[in-house]
């Protein structure tokens, strides 16, 4: 057991014990390391103006992965290496691309755009293949417009990094102990502890004695618990090392808990294309290299980014309590708004996602105010399986609809042993209104969302057809 | 603020050149790209600094029964706790009206007010402790609505009336209609959120680091709050991270709060606000709605129009008089109005007080104006941009509905010339064959003009000031009275004065603004920052160079206006000497090298009693065509291109304008897109972070967008270089992103009369598509 966190900044090894366990790596950097080059625009994960790059060791590679500093806690840095806009010291080919290009104006967001665009010179995740539009998705600008920057991202797209001396450092740092985190926290009046297990067996030992700690993998949710609610998480354990297999068989993929969105993308794109577009429009680059499959399960949100889309496909989840393992169908997990079918001590380990037939209909669509980083109004996810020209199955999973992600079983019926023709998805557009009865909020109101959750159906038709297309789609001339 | 940097820019900016009309990159973009730059909170804090929260009323409109803060002071960290009445002097932060207070007294009028002010000893402390007030109040009944307003005739003040002509034209013209469109508001979204830091000085003076476009303002309010003078207050204002009009009026709370803490405490205190906060609790652009009653022949030239526009202000005057006359005085657009009427409610409700965003109202008078074209154009079955052109001002056609003649129109022109550039009327014909062939998916086009008036409607504001001192090393320290919020007036007004002394820029020091060198500025506002500042800075650098002037004639036996300033040499007569030199001699000689500067707007007066005269000394052009995709089963949208030409004048730095006119585009299509402002039924902003309001991000921008300034643009007004305001006007030239969507939306629906509301998100454009039925 160890009480010393450490992690790699600009060639030394940072330790730090006695820290507020739940502290964001952001307020560390401009209050106590005064590296006041990233700023805090909104302390949600959604702006980027905090924008660091964190690296890896995953074997012998060197991952390196821009992440927002604001929902990022200071634990979950250990063993790893952190680049902050102050680690180039000007020097960088992006900034001198910036400065000529006309690329800051007010320059508050400035440092976490270098940020993001020094990322993708490196290939950090998430950037290979993207285009610089969706690598700065998650980093706004109110000033430029964004064409000088994207232009700057062009203008410099690969810089080689001579990542030897990091890995080297960071081989240093590998720990086969357990880590713990003592803090005598003035303001709550209580000591706060936090767990850094180095496996698995670890965690689920931790649960078993103590089922009341809190797991953080990715914090783009708890981290705004603490940035925004000033809760106080007297227990945690930081797990987003953890769990981190992808495995891909004829069958299907099986994801760790741990994956994070873009490490799942591409094995979830082989499955279905819609599945990695989905993915694409969750969060940002930054959100997506931090929020782990898992995470986004065990909260039970009821947009749930990914679980419509999983329960569409069947996909099975696998939880673990000590040394026993149960698997059950991911829909069965949602019990109610706030109530997942999780015993105490147990953790999320695994999801299983079943690869469909070459001759299944797989159309999942998203639809929000903003294209990218925004939350769904609502999210359709349609599994077909024909027999002939008769749907055998139909599995039509809806998030935004109830208060969990859930399966429109009136509208399968009604597609179920029928061809597929435009009355029986008007048939099926209508039996949503048995279905659900969505709420009214930010995002839409429940006649537009169940208007449109329905025209998400009728519109299928045209796709089949070839006849469709959608916004995104349709590129300019 | 930047004299003090811990580190110096390790990036080295490219050599400059003195010249205007170039386009040099922003002073500071390299302390941006390196984190160098200095924003208030990046100052290292001094010892004992004390860090602030408010605790707010949970209630639109209520009294205020009883105040028990006793949890409050004892949390932990807390050191101290101030109510409105430990306020020593005016309980007051509002800009003309003295109607908006820092800490609510007996009442609270719009949900989320503060009522009381913790300092403890670090930002969690303040945040967690601000939660613990006890306070009982008594609910009272809210306005939230411009609805709601109106029923109860609850106005900031009366409405306003500018008519002209003959109303009876109304029914005397062979076509009239009538429709109405709703305008949603916007936060400014600034990245870096309000922030003050308040250090306490000797004899009860203090010391404001504040991110604020109007120093002087929140000078005199902190001055008045703790009844101390002007002379005890200094503001400095570096830079800031965006303004846009939400650090013009809104700063003044969080610097009295911080002020009032340091003169209390004897402590530094900083009040930074995190994005939650300051989206709730500061104002925003007013919402409006529009009403028209239009007739015109069937060219679709206008006869009469009768425009009732009505907007929520919110729970205190602010600026809102001055937002809506500019309405009022944008309602025209480019458009000759000959009968018109245009009336103006001005509602009070129980909701944050409304104030200015880039554009002050114009925009929204501008929106009413092109749905008019639209909707008359969609009435004739003719194509908008033509009915547009029919009604543009012209040469017996000049007169604005407030009486001032348009003498340098040139929109006829700039249109034409972007009308062909962007190929129109092909791409027309393309979409319409488009949307005749796809089951569900509709495109449109629109072009739309801009005519923005340049000068504060209030016209003792159209001043200046600067002071420039030369040393004895030929360096320049540059002060003028404007602020810095990423539109690159410091680089402007640093080329201006660059210029007029010979020398490259990196002569010129631009330092902080600070009221004890330019005292009793007006705003940097009203896109007047450059035109206004530039001149002054202009005049003072001018006075200096008088001075080296006649003293190299002296020396030389020349004419003092025969000496040549370039190249960083003074050359009079057969001498030639570097700058510096020139700088020591005139030491020597006991002559001053440090002058002031000051301008005044020329020609500008206007009657507010009956809405006439001549507000602006000039106006500013330019146009757009957007191109957008509609899915007619979702509502979904995308802005497909974008092709715009811009007029500003003679450019002092055609990058800096550039940037200007693509992020002013962006951010007026956020508002007319997907910027949605949400209150519940108890008037609580539910839309107060980035994760439920979102704001344009990369993928938004039009993935085509071609942007010029106009060649041939000029400014027939004696502006500093002939150059023009940039600032506000082309954030209307996205009225074409909503223009084309409305037109999208009828061919979708083949409906004339468009229904469409802003913002357009797929909820509205599905409701304007399938009808009332969803």
């Amino acid at each position: 057991m160890t009480d010393k966190l450490r992690f790699y900044l600009d060639g030394e090894i940072v330790t730090l014990s006695g820290i507020d366990p739940t502290q964001s790596v952001l307020d560390w950097l401009r209050y106590t390391a005064r590296r006041t080059g990233s700023k805090e625009g909104c302390a949600e994960g959604d702006c980027g103006a905090c924008t660091v790059l964190v690296g890896e060791l995953e074997g012998e590679r060197l991952n390196w992965r821009a992440v927002n500093a604001c929902i990022l806690f200071l634990p979950m840095l250990d063993g790893k290496a952190l680049m902050t806009v102050e680690s180039l010291k000007g020097a960088h080919p992006v900034q001198s691309a910036m400065v000529d290009l006309h690329a800051s104006q007010c320059g508050f967001c400035t440092p976490g755009i270098v940020m993001s665009l020094v990322g993708r010179s490196m290939g950090a995740c998430g950037t290979l293949g993207a285009d610089p539009a969706e690598v700065l998705a998650g980093n706004l600008c109110r000033c430029t417009g964004y064409g000088p920057i994207l232009k700057a991202a062009e203008q410099v797209a690969s810089v080689p990094f001579d990542d030897a001396p990091v890995r080297e450092a960071l081989q240093k740092l590998h720990r086969d102990t357990l880590l713990v985190l003592s803090y005598e926290d003035p303001l709550a009046g209580l000591t706060r502890r936090a767990y850094v297990p180095c496996n698995v067996d670890d965690l689920a030992e931790i649960l078993i004695e103590n089922p009341d700690v809190r797991l953080i993998a990715g914090a783009t949710d708890v981290g705004l618990w603490v940035s925004k609610q000033h809760r106080v998480l007297p227990e945690v354990a930081f797990i987003g090392h953890l769990m981190r297999d992808i495995e891909g068989t004829a069958q299907g993929v099986r994801l760790g808990a741990g994956v994070r969105y873009s490490e799942a993308r591409a094995a979830l794109a082989d499955l279905s294309p819609d599945l990695g577009e989905l993915i694409r429009r969750i969060g940002a680059v930054q959100v997506r290299n931090a929020g782990t499959i898992g995470g986004n399960i065990a909260n039970g949100s009821p947009i749930g980014d990914m679980p419509p889309a999983l329960i569409a496909l069947g996909a099975e989840l696998t939880l673990r309590r000590g040394e026993t393992r149960r698997t059950l169908p991911l829909e069965a997990y949602f019990l109610d708004y706030g109530q997942q079918d999780r015993q105490p001590g147990e953790f999320v380990e695994s999801v299983f996602v079943p690869a469909p037939k070459a001759s299944d209909v797989v159309r999942i669509v998203k639809l929000s105010k903003r294209f990218d980083s925004d939350i769904s109004a609502v999210c359709a996810a349609v599994h077909l399986r024909f027999d002939g020209a008769v749907v055998q199955g139909a599995r039509l999973a809806f998030g935004g609809m109830a208060g969990t992600p859930k399966r429109a079983t009136h509208a399968e019926a009604v597609l179920t042993g029928h061809p597929l023709a435009p009355e029986r998805l008007a048939l099926a557009a209508e039996a949503l209104r048995a279905d659900f009865t969505p709420l009214s909020d930010v995002r839409g109101s429940a006649d537009y969302r169940l208007t449109v959750a329905g025209n998400i159906l009728k519109k299928l038709w045209f796709d089949i057809q070839g006849q469709g297309g959608d916004v995104l789609g349709v590129a300019h001339g | 603020m930047a004299e003090h940097a811990h580190t110096p820019p390790p990036h080295t900016p490219k050599v400059h050149t003195s010249k205007v009309h170039t386009s040099l990159a922003h002073d500071s973009a390299p302390l941006h790209v390196s984190g160098t730059a200095l924003y208030a909170d990046d100052v290292a804090e001094p010892a004992g600094m004390l860090h602030l929260a408010f605790g707010r009323a949970p209630h639109a409109h209520a009294k205020i029964v009883s105040l028990d803060l006793s949890a409050v002071r004892a949390a932990p960290g807390v050191v101290a706790v101030f109510t409105a009445a430990d306020i020593p002097g005016d309980n007051n932060v509002a800009p003309v009206a003295r109607d908006d207070r820092l800490l609510a007294a007996d009442e609270v009028v719009f949900m989320g007010q503060p009522v009381f002010l913790v300092a403890a000893t670090s930002a969690k402390a303040a945040r967690v402790a601000a939660k613990l007030g006890r306070i009982d109040y008594e609910a009272l009944p809210a306005l939230l609505t411009i609805a709601e307003a109106k029923a109860a005739h609850s106005l900031i003040e009366a409405s306003q009336v500018m008519r002209r002509g003959d109303m009876a034209e109304l029914a005397a013209a062979p076509h009239r209609i009538q429709g109405a469109l709703e305008i949603g508001g916007q936060d400014h979204f600034y990245l870096e959120g309000q922030i003050s830091v308040a250090t306490p000085m000797e004899q009860g003076g203090v010391h404001l680091l504040c991110s604020t476009q109007h120093p002087s303002e929140v000078q005199h309010l902190v001055a008045h709050l703790l009844g101390v003078t002007s002379a005890d207050v200094t503001v400095e204002v570096r830079r800031m991270g965006g303004g846009f009009g939400g650090k013009e009026t809104q700063a003044s709370l969080f610097a009295a709060a911080a002020a009032l803490v340091a003169a209390k405490t004897g402590r530094p205190a900083k009040y930074r606000a995190d994005r939650d906060e300051d989206m709730k609790i500061t104002g925003k652009r007013h919402d409006f709605t529009a009403n028209y009653d239009v007739a015109f022949d069937n060219e679709g030239r206008i006869r009469a129009l009768r425009l009732e526009l009505a907007s929520r202000c919110g729970c205190s005057t602010d600026l809102s008089p001055a937002i809506n006359d500019r309405a009022m005085f944008h309602a025209d657009n480019c458009y000759f109005l000959e009968n018109v009427e245009i009336v103006s409610h001005r509602y009070r409700t129980h909701t944050v007080s409304n104030t200015a965003f880039r554009g002050f109202g114009g925009p929204q008078g501008m929106l009413a104006i092109e749905r008019v074209m639209d909707a008359i154009a969609l009435h004739l079955g003719r194509d908008p941009l033509s009915v547009r052109q029919t009604n543009f001002y012209g040469p017996e056609r000049n007169l604005t509905p407030y009486q001032m003649a348009v003498t340098d129109f040139v929109a006829d022109r700039l249109v034409e010339e972007l009308k062909t550039a962007a190929d129109y009327d092909v791409r027309k014909a393309e979409i319409d064959a488009f949307n005749a062939s796809h089951p569900y998916l509709r495109r449109g086009i629109a072009c739309t003009p801009v005519k923005f008036g340049i000068s504060f409607t209030t016209s003792h504001l159209n001043q200046a000031g600067a002071l420039v001192h030369a040393y004895v090393d030929g360096s320049i320290a540059l002060n003028h009275g404007g602020t810095e919020m990423g539109q690159g007036l410091n680089t402007k007004v640093a080329q201006i004065v660059a210029d007029v002394f010979g020398l490259g820029l990196e002569r010129i020091r631009i330092t902080s603004t600070r009221t004890d060198k330019v005292p009793n500025t007006s705003a940097t506002a009203a896109s007047s920052g450059t035109d206004l500042n530039g001149w002054a800075a202009w005049n003072a650098a001018t006075t200096i160079r008088e001075r080296l002037a006649e003293l190299m004639a002296a020396r030389n036996d020349v004419a003092a206006d025969s000496v040549v300033f370039e190249g960083g040499v003074v050359r009079a007569g057969d001498e030639v000497l570097g700058f510096a030199e020139v700088c020591r001699l005139a030491h020597l000689n006991r002559i001053s090298l440090s002058a002031t500067g000051f301008y005044a707007t020329p020609k500008i007066h206007y009657d507010r009693k009956t809405h006439t005269g001549r507000p602006f000394l000039y106006f500013a052009y330019g146009a757009a065509v957007s191109e957008v995709l509609i899915d007619t089963f979702t509502g979904e949208h995308k802005v497909l291109r974008a092709d715009i030409l811009h007029d500003v004048g003679r450019s002092i730095n055609p990058a800096l304008d550039l940037g200007q006119i693509e992020g002013a585009y962006l951010q007026g299509q956020g508002w007319l897109t997907f910027e949605e402002l949400v209150y519940d039924a108890k008037g609580r902003l539910l839309t107060h972070a980035p994760s439920t309001y979102k704001i344009p991000c990369a993928s938004d921008r039009p993935a085509v967008m071609n942007i010029h300034l106009w060649r041939a643009g000029d400014n027939r007004e004696p502006t500093i270089h002939r150059s023009k305001a940039v600032g506000e006007p082309p954030f209307m030239l996205a009225n074409s992103v909503f223009s084309a969507l409305t037109c999208a939306v009828a061919a979708a629906t083949g409906d004339p009369r468009p229904t469409l509301d802003a913002p357009a998100t797929p909820e509205r454009i599905l409701r304007a598509v399938k009808g009332s039925s969803l």
